[in-house]
């Protein structure tokens, strides 16, 4: 019996380190001064997925991203670390989703692979920090949700159980399968990538990376098809067409400002020691410190 | 126009929730602007005086389903009960906390639903809109406003076809207030058995430790707090020294969180709590917006900074520009010197 195992990844620009270079002048964000990253949380999911290919013999991780071509970069990422396969849906029709939209386009990606154990993903993006994606796959693919899952405690074929790292404390549950969990930020890190992994998918494409080098893969494919990183259009994955994209989007976004901060009378300090001792009397003797 | 739902958590002393009141709040102030009735949704089980913990803040009617079985929180039974009922309700708003609860079973109901969710605003208005394309307008909206992507952009958000229109809001963004002592509503009790499948029930709960908050920073009066300025986990120490000896509280940005040098419990802004003390002492915070949100309230906010042009200087009513190092412990040394 072999254990299916589905990673779901996001490509993301790196919002945590916002440097002074990644703001412009008018205050909106400068893209480009972000690299693409593999989303954080999707990593503890990653490897909380090869935590139980370790434990469970036969089982196999399949990547599914949904994204630009270019996401590719991260189903070879989750490769060189221990995936065996992966998929990228990519399609125009799919740019403006909203999470109702993305959780669809998503768990119709995963009804085309067929039968499947588990689906683990990060609990959120940092790019919207939203942590919907996940329930609302699991609702689409009608199957129980573990979400904030931390740790396995127990895995076999027939069950598992996740320490859910909640607000004030934990919760450790167990479901049968299918089901799907989304991973917290306090999970394991992922493991590094593997010399032998890194050697065997390096040169592992998809068909639009291989058009934009010129290449032809029909023969290296046919010898060795796990090279093949796959790309699914919305018509591969039997989407309709009005739950896609920005029409499938229930949300709209009316307005976007930025927001322009206008000075208040703010007291220039410096840190010399008369400055800070007269402002520490100022607090004390107006009582807001006691 | 139908009414403005909210659901309620259940903690695990058997009352309802701080968040939930607080949206109960806000949703009793939205339902009077659309002239319709606040609902509110609970699940659980021998929670003590329901009626007369929410009736004041202005609830109208008291959706319950009462059953051991929804006591702790389970996604699959709260998901069918709360989707169930909006079908037959079919509310125009609903509103959850951000909670681990509310942000595990608001997007799956969504989802069923096929109506659009907004997590984690920070303020809800109602509006009217006109559709550009085709001119079709839209009166009485839910204006679901959030700090968005990356930086300075504050996005408001729409749902014009779909509903409920759905929205999840942190603790202590919007605040609890009671109508009137007087003010009474009704109960109407949910057959379980009619809202549920036995396969809702399939998840195990093994084992539950549930503490209560150690960290307190939502209700301090003087918050300190740490950003990614402070260096390392090392210098951060110095945050909880000065915070020690002027007896405020410890908060840390998002950026110093994830750094480590800080518990992510006492991360203050969008993603975290929101706070509004009278005295705020932010130290190597650079100030981005979702930051700002959290604690642009409160009553005197001194900054210390390296940076002379850091955004948190435009609404600090002190600015030290000058290394954190240097500054606090002379900070710590001249409030000795003055309360001997």
């Amino acid at each position: 019996m072999s254990f299916k195992i589905i990673v779901l990844a996001k490509q993301v620009p790196d919002t945590r380190n916002v440097g002074k270079d990644a703001m412009k002048e008018d205050g909106t964000v400068n893209r480009a001064a972000l690299p693409a990253i593999f989303n954080p949380e999707d990593l503890n999911a990653l490897e909380m997925a090869l935590h139980i290919k370790d434990n469970i013999k036969d089982s196999t991780i399949t990547i599914i991203t949904m994204g630009p071509s270019r996401a590719a970069e991260i189903v070879r990422e989750a490769m060189y670390r221990g995936a065996d396969n992966g998929v990228v849906v990519s399609d125009r029709k799919v740019a403006g989703s909203d999470t109702l939209a993305t959780s669809y386009t998503i768990a119709q990606a995963v009804k085309k692979l067929g039968k499947f154990d588990l689906v683990i993903a990060g609990r959120q993006a940092i790019d919207g920090d939203t942590a919907q994606v996940g329930p609302q796959t699991a609702e689409k693919l009608e199957c129980p949700q573990i979400t904030y899952a931390e740790e396995v405690i127990m895995v076999n074929e027939d069950k598992i159980q996740i320490k859910r790292r909640l607000e004030n404390g934990i919760e450790i549950v167990e479901s049968k399968y299918p089901c799907l969990i989304t991973v917290h930020g306090s999970a394991k890190e992922c493991r590094a990538r593997h010399a032998k992994y890194l050697m065997k998918f390096k040169k592992a494409k998809s068909n639009s990376e291989l058009q934009e080098l010129g290449q032809d893969y029909s023969a290296i494919w046919n010898e060795k098809p796990y090279l093949k990183i796959e790309e699914w259009s919305a018509a591969d994955i039997m989407a309709e067409d009005s739950r896609l994209g920005l029409t499938g989007s229930p949300t709209k976004v009316k307005k976007i400002e930025n927001v322009v901060l206008t000075q208040k009378e703010s007291k220039i300090l410096t840190p010399n020691d008369e400055d800070i001792n007269n402002l520490m009397k100022e607090l004390i003797s107006s009582h807001i410190l006691g | 126009m139908n009414n403005v739902f909210v659901y309620c958590e259940v903690t695990e002393e058997k009352l309802i929730a701080d968040v939930s009141l607080e949206l109960v709040s806000k949703g009793r102030k939205l339902a009077n602007e659309l002239d319709v009735k606040l609902e509110v949704i609970v699940c659980g089980d021998g929670i003590k005086d329901i009626e007369g913990i929410l009736y004041p803040y202005g609830v109208d009617v008291i959706n319950y389903a009462k059953d051991s079985r929804l006591f702790p929180y389970q996604t699959l039974p709260h998901f069918s009960i709360v989707t169930k009922l909006f079908q037959e309700k079919k509310p125009e708003i609903a509103l959850f906390g951000a909670t681990s609860v509310g942000r595990d079973l608001a997007p799956r109901i969504a989802s069923f639903l096929r109506t659009g969710l907004t997590a984690d605003c920070t303020t809800l208005e109602i509006g009217n809109h006109t559709e550009n394309k085709t001119g079709k307008e839209y009166k009485n909206l839910l204006y679901q406003i959030r700090p968005a992507f990356g930086g300075n952009i504050i996005a408001t958000i729409i749902n014009p076809d779909c509903r409920p229109q759905m929205a999840t809001v942190r603790e202590g963004v919007m605040k609890k207030e009671i109508v009137s002592a007087k003010y009474k509503g009704v109960i109407n009790f949910l057959k379980v058995e009619d809202y549920t499948k036995n396969d809702d029930f399939c998840l195990k709960i093994i084992e539950r430790h549930i503490e209560e908050q150690k960290i307190n920073i939502k209700g301090a009066q003087i918050i300190v707090c740490g950003g990614y300025g402070m260096g390392s986990k090392e210098n951060f120490k110095l945050v909880h020294e000065l915070a020690d000896v002027i007896q405020g509280e410890v908060g840390g940005t998002r950026a110093a969180s994830d750094a480590g040098m800080t518990e992510h419990d006492r991360q203050i802004g969008q993603t975290g709590v929101t706070v509004r003390p009278k005295l705020y002492i932010a130290c190597g915070v650079s100030g981005a917006v979702q930051h700002r949100v959290g604690m642009q309230d409160s009553s005197k906010i001194i900054s210390i900074n390296t940076d002379p042009n850091a955004p948190i200087n435009k609404i600090a009513d002190y600015t030290i520009i000058g290394d954190v190092l240097e500054v606090l412990p002379k900070m710590i040394k001249y409030y000795k010197a003055n309360t001997k």
